[in-house]
């Protein structure tokens, strides 16, 4: 699926990326942990083709990524939904933009609205719609691109602890009824084990990987079973050194 | 916005009672401002109402409005066909603002009056030099507000539309376009606005019989003041009335917008 290889990214002289490699697999779903500034997002932009590696290359499905593909779906942490379009409009940008049908692209927007349960706020527009909402329609509006990968970059960050429990049990649900692969940033490490079938955390100042860790617990997951929490532990340990060395530097 | 307020009345009312009063005992001669007693100014209300109702009666008024009206629908449409275009092009490739941007910032602060000569050798006496003087004060504004709003453009949302699949096309017309139509129109709302200003500037020099900008010259020089300030008046009234119209349709067509 996407392969990453000595990725090395420089913004002037400064290096927020450096020898980073990294593999998702058809249908795996990778969180991405670390401090602040480690170069998550970065990671993401250069997966979506929106930004280019100063050295390394990035391939999804051995095709080289040159430039900005529509294989993959990204899922801002500002929701960025076009606020001059209606939620249906929003989700039927990707679908409009390959120039699908007007009565096919609504039948596929309808589709998403009802997976993300936002039946009946179909011709509002974003302004009216509350935070946790706006960010379903970005991921709706991801999913009705049918991309191969979705990349995520804190989509709850912005949400309370019960939407985001709860759009943390859609995301799965669609995920594992749509069958594509995630990378998805996170600063949550419940979220991390909740979700992820790998946990990557990362360290800063250059950002690489400092561990990976495999979590094999069947979904649904049980928040506070003995085997999340002995994972929980094990990743915020390797995260809270790496977040005191981000501080100390 | 255009709720009825008794506060909107009482500004114009109380202007109206001390302008009345000001003309009646031609306060203006007796503080010295003026020198010819006999001279109207300013002329008082019923004499003003009275000259309107003439050149309603005979034709004047209904045709100086809708010959300015007209010479004003030529200036912006021509500087909303041209304007529109031109901003977006400058805004959109950094090359064509290099090279058009100077010259437009040459152009952009010759006032319309000076432009009256070329007019005429450009279009002679006719509708279209009226129009191309209109024009020249509406064209601006335009350009102006469609280059900043395609140049804000916020980059997420185009960084969106790409990972969605849009192509440079697409860009323009779904994102680009979308998001500048707030600055656009409200760039099309001053050249309204600055366009129906230059009306006298336009028909000053006799591109026609009829006008509210001919007429208000016209009857200066025979010391008509009571027509003078009717066609002062219905210029600031249609003015307004425009804006009003104007704005309805945008905070219509714009309701999308977060707005207080
Ligand atoms: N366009 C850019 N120009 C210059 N520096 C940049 C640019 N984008 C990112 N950086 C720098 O690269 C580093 C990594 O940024 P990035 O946004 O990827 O961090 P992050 O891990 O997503 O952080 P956060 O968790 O706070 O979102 C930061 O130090 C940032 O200042
Ligand atoms: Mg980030």
């Amino acid at each position: 699926m996407l392969v990453i290889i000595h990725l090395t990214k420089k913004f002037d002289g400064y290096t927020a990326l450096e020898d980073v490699s990294l593999e998702v697999n058809d249908g795996e779903f990778v969180c991405i942990l670390g401090p602040s500034g480690c170069g998550k997002t970065t990671l993401l932009r250069l997966a979506a083709g929106l930004d280019f590696p100063t050295k390394g290359e990035l391939f999804l499905d051995g095709r080289r990524i040159v430039g900005v593909n529509n294989e993959c779906g990204f899922v801002f942490q500002e929701y960025v939904l076009f606020p001059w379009r209606t939620v249906i409009g929003n989700i039927e940008f990707g679908p409009e933009m390959k120039g699908v049908r007007k009565d096919e692209r609504n039948r596929i927007a309808q589709h998403y609205i009802d997976l993300v349960g936002l039946r009946g706020f179909e011709n509002n527009y974003p302004h009216e719609l509350s935070g946790g909402m706006k960010q379903r329609v970005g991921i709706a509006r991801a999913y009705a691109n049918n991309p191969k990968l979705l990349l995520m970059d804190e989509p709850f960050g912005a949400l309370d602890a019960q939407t985001r429990n709860l759009m943390q049990g859609e995301l799965l649900r669609i995920w594992e009824k749509e069958h594509i692969s995630a990378l998805f940033v996170t600063h949550s490490v419940d979220e991390a084990v909740y979700l992820a079938d790998r946990i990557v955390v990362m360290s800063a100042r250059p950002g690489t990987i400092k561990e990976i860790f495999n979590i094999d617990i069947p979904h649904p997951r049980i928040r506070t079973s003995q085997e999340a929490n002995l994972i929980r532990d094990r990743v915020l340990k390797s995260l809270g050194t790496e977040i005191e060395h981000a501080r100390n530097k | 916005m255009t709720t009825f307020r008794f506060e909107k009345f009482a500004g114009v009312g109380l202007l109206l009672v001390i302008w009345e009063i000001v003309a009646r005992y031609k306060l203006l001669f007796f503080l010295g401002i003026i020198k010819m007693e006999g001279l109207a100014f300013p002329p008082t209300i019923p004499s003003v109402a009275e000259a309107f109702y003439q050149d309603v009666l005979d034709g004047t008024m209904t045709l100086s409005i809708g010959y300015s009206i007209f010479h004003l629908l030529i200036g912006l449409i021509g500087a909303v066909l041209l304007g529109i275009p031109l901003g977006i092009l400058t805004g959109w490739s950094k090359r064509a603002e290099y090279i058009i941007d100077p010259i437009i910032q040459i152009i952009r602060p010759i006032p319309p009056l000076a432009w009256i000569p070329i007019a005429i050798m450009m279009f002679g006496l006719t509708h279209q030099a009226a129009g191309f003087i209109i024009f020249i004060g509406a064209f601006f504004p335009v350009v102006v507000n469609t280059y900043s709003g395609v140049r804000g453009t916020d980059r997420k949302l185009v960084e969106m539309a790409k990972t969605l699949g849009a192509n440079e096309m697409n860009l323009l017309t779904k994102v680009v376009l979308p998001y500048s139509t707030p600055m656009i129109t409200s760039g099309v709302r001053i050249s309204l606005g600055v366009g129906w200003m230059c009306v006298v500037a336009a028909e000053m020099f006799g591109v026609s019989k009829y006008g509210l900008g001919w007429k208000i010259p016209y009857y200066s020089n025979i010391f008509m003041y009571d027509h003078v300030f009717a066609y002062m008046l219905v210029l600031g009234l249609i003015g307004y009335g425009m804006d009003i119209i104007f704005k309805r349709f945008e905070s219509w067509k714009l309701r999308w917008r977060e707005t207080i």
